[in-house]
């Protein structure tokens, strides 16, 4: 058993030998954590870039009077009121279509479809409709909304139409979610006697909120930005008042940023008007995440360890 | 005098796609007695355990043929009430499985699924299950707390608790103390050795020694067949035969 016998005729030294590989090991390994730290920053540089433009170009016409007053003399006084009310409630109306609708859709695919290749093609096509650019979601709804069922460039067609855009997202996010919650807690429940709904109801959806949560959130900051989708089935440029009724037109934040930057005469105070309203709109979807994230951490701290 | 049977497996099968997990298996296991399965991993212990209460329902591609009667009535049978009898034949698993909920909430939901609103009766029903399984001193101040807050033993023991309060008659053990350390184990089965003044119990371990210790009745189990079923204190003394012993002894397992 000596080692001159064995076939192995590499270092005099090992020990150094090992020395050398462990350090070599420490030097890749502090380059690579160099590294992606970088990445960590190249990608905050923008986030920050991003953040400065905003900020330093819609500061200056944010004022109480913006966000609370209709727009005046050809959008170059007053403010964006309007605007913020109809985002809001496509936002709403979206969601409302929509978290109901992909919460039961992925419920199902989870919880109750037979595994056939039947399910698996309607699977896939959700997955296939998130990847729909938003204008064809825009053209869709028109055709249907507008026109085959006659609601009209209105605040319904746009949150339908906004809806069925979040639909895709909304149900793979919750789908994840379900299939995340460990099988030993549905076995349990069952195994008390629960039934399969029951156990749906009160074990897995509860603990698969928090997952469920992000997704929406991440949904609404989508719906509440997009421009293409209520293009032709809800915003308008100009109101002169707030909508009456979900049959109403309304003005929107990110049309009436494009509107700002594409028409009307009066160019240099328009593009600060439309760094405000990026700037509301920001911040809306900021304050919705916030509420979120509130409710996902109390979620978080009743259940978890 | 020879106690009362109160499950009886008649030749049963279980398929899981094609293959053969469980052969023509046939055991009385008696009233009030705690029943042991033993066996080498992959005998097919835990998966005839979940005949019991048809949790094997779950698995897709499963099939059971033959019968197992639960007080003489064949629980395959398809007019079987799988809730109620899941409420019958609770069940402890081999990883502890509290629900992300407060100690008090795994406890009454045995209770609210069931629909039993009267707030002073469930907590009633709470405590008193939680002393059954001599958890309520270790638990009493923090009631509503999360049950994740636990330690892995008592954990295990609020399981147990949890499925005591439903009322089942048999309560089956899956490897119960497969994940803690001696002492929660001790605990544990010395809750087993008290609960079986009640209920009828039957435990899958691959501790040989405990199935010495908490049990009436011992089977061993060897690649999906039955080889041996008789007293424990039989079947660890003058075992029939030759791979019980062998099993027993150590030579393979």
């Amino acid at each position: 058993m000596s080692s001159e016998a064995g076939g192995y005729h590499g270092a005099d030294n090992p020990e150094g030998e090992m020395e050398r590989a462990v350090h070599g090991r420490d030097v890749t390994q502090v380059l690579g954590f160099a590294l992606l730290f970088c990445c960590i920053l190249f990608a905050l540089f923008f986030l920050g870039t991003i953040l400065y433009f905003i900020l330093s170009r819609g500061l200056p016409v944010i004022s109480w009077e913006f966000v609370t007053s209709v727009p005046r003399r050809a959008m170059t006084k007053g403010g964006v009121a309007p605007a913020i009310v109809g985002t809001f409630y496509l936002t709403v109306g979206a969601m409302a279509c929509a978290i109901p609708l992909g919460l039961a859709c992925a419920v199902y695919l989870c919880e109750y479809s037979p595994r056939t290749v039947m399910v698996n093609v309607i699977r896939l096509s959700i997955n296939n409709l998130a990847g729909v650019p938003s204008i064809v979601f825009g053209l869709f709804g028109f055709a249907v909304f507008v026109k085959v069922l006659g609601f009209g460039v209105s605040i319904l067609s746009g949150s339908l139409t906004l809806g069925i855009m979040a639909l895709p997202g909304i149900i793979s996010a919750s789908q994840e979610a379900i299939l995340a919650v460990p099988m030993s807690y549905r076995e349990a429940s069952l195994a008390l006697g629960a039934t399969h709904w029951q156990t749906i109801r009160k074990v897995t959806l509860p603990t698969a909120f928090p997952g469920i949560l992000t997704g929406i959130i991440l949904n609404v900051g989508r719906v509440a930005g997009e421009t293409a989708p209520i293009l032709f089935t809800a915003a308008t440029f100009y109101t002169r008042g707030y909508p009456d009724s979900i049959f109403s037109e309304v003005m929107a934040l990110p049309y009436h940023i494009y509107a700002l930057m594409t028409e009307g005469t009066h160019p240099e105070v328009q593009t600060g008007i439309a760094y405000g309203c990026a700037l509301i709109l920001l911040c809306l979807v900021l304050a919705v995440s916030a509420v979120a994230i509130v409710l996902r951490q109390k979620q978080r701290s009743t259940y978890a360890a | 005098m020879q106690p009362e049977v109160k499950i009886s497996a008649r030749n049963v099968n279980f398929f899981y796609r094609k293959v053969r997990a469980l052969k023509d298996i046939n055991i009385d296991i008696y009233q009030k007695k705690v029943t042991a399965l033993i066996g080498p991993s992959g005998c097919g212990k835990s998966t005839f355990i979940r005949l019991l209460n048809r949790m094997n329902d779950l698995i897709p591609g499963a099939h059971v043929e033959g019968s197992i009667l639960l007080d003489g009535k064949d629980i395959n049978d398809p007019k079987t009430d799988i809730v109620r009898l899941r409420r019958r034949v609770g069940m402890v698993f081999q990883k502890p499985n509290p629900f992300p909920k407060s100690i008090y909430d795994n406890m009454a939901y045995g209770l609210t699924i069931n629909g039993i609103r009267d707030r002073q009766f469930i907590e009633h029903k709470v405590i008193e299950s939680l002393k059954k399984a001599v958890l309520y001193d270790d638990v009493k101040d923090r009631l509503h707390e999360s049950a994740l807050m636990l330690s892995g033993g008592q954990q295990q023991r609020l399981c147990i608790a949890r499925c005591l309060v439903v009322e089942p008659e048999v309560i089956l053990f899956d490897e119960p103390c497969a994940s803690l350390d001696p002492i929660s184990t001790r605990k544990i089965e010395e809750l087993i050795l008290e609960l079986k003044e009640e209920y009828t119990i039957v435990i899958v371990t691959h501790n040989m020694q405990q199935a010495a210790r908490v049990s009436d009745c011992t089977a061993f189990m060897y690649l999906g067949e039955l080889i041996e079923y008789d007293e424990t204190e039989k079947i660890f003394t003058v075992p029939r035969e030759k791979m019980t012993e062998e099993y027993l002894s150590g030579k393979f397992g």
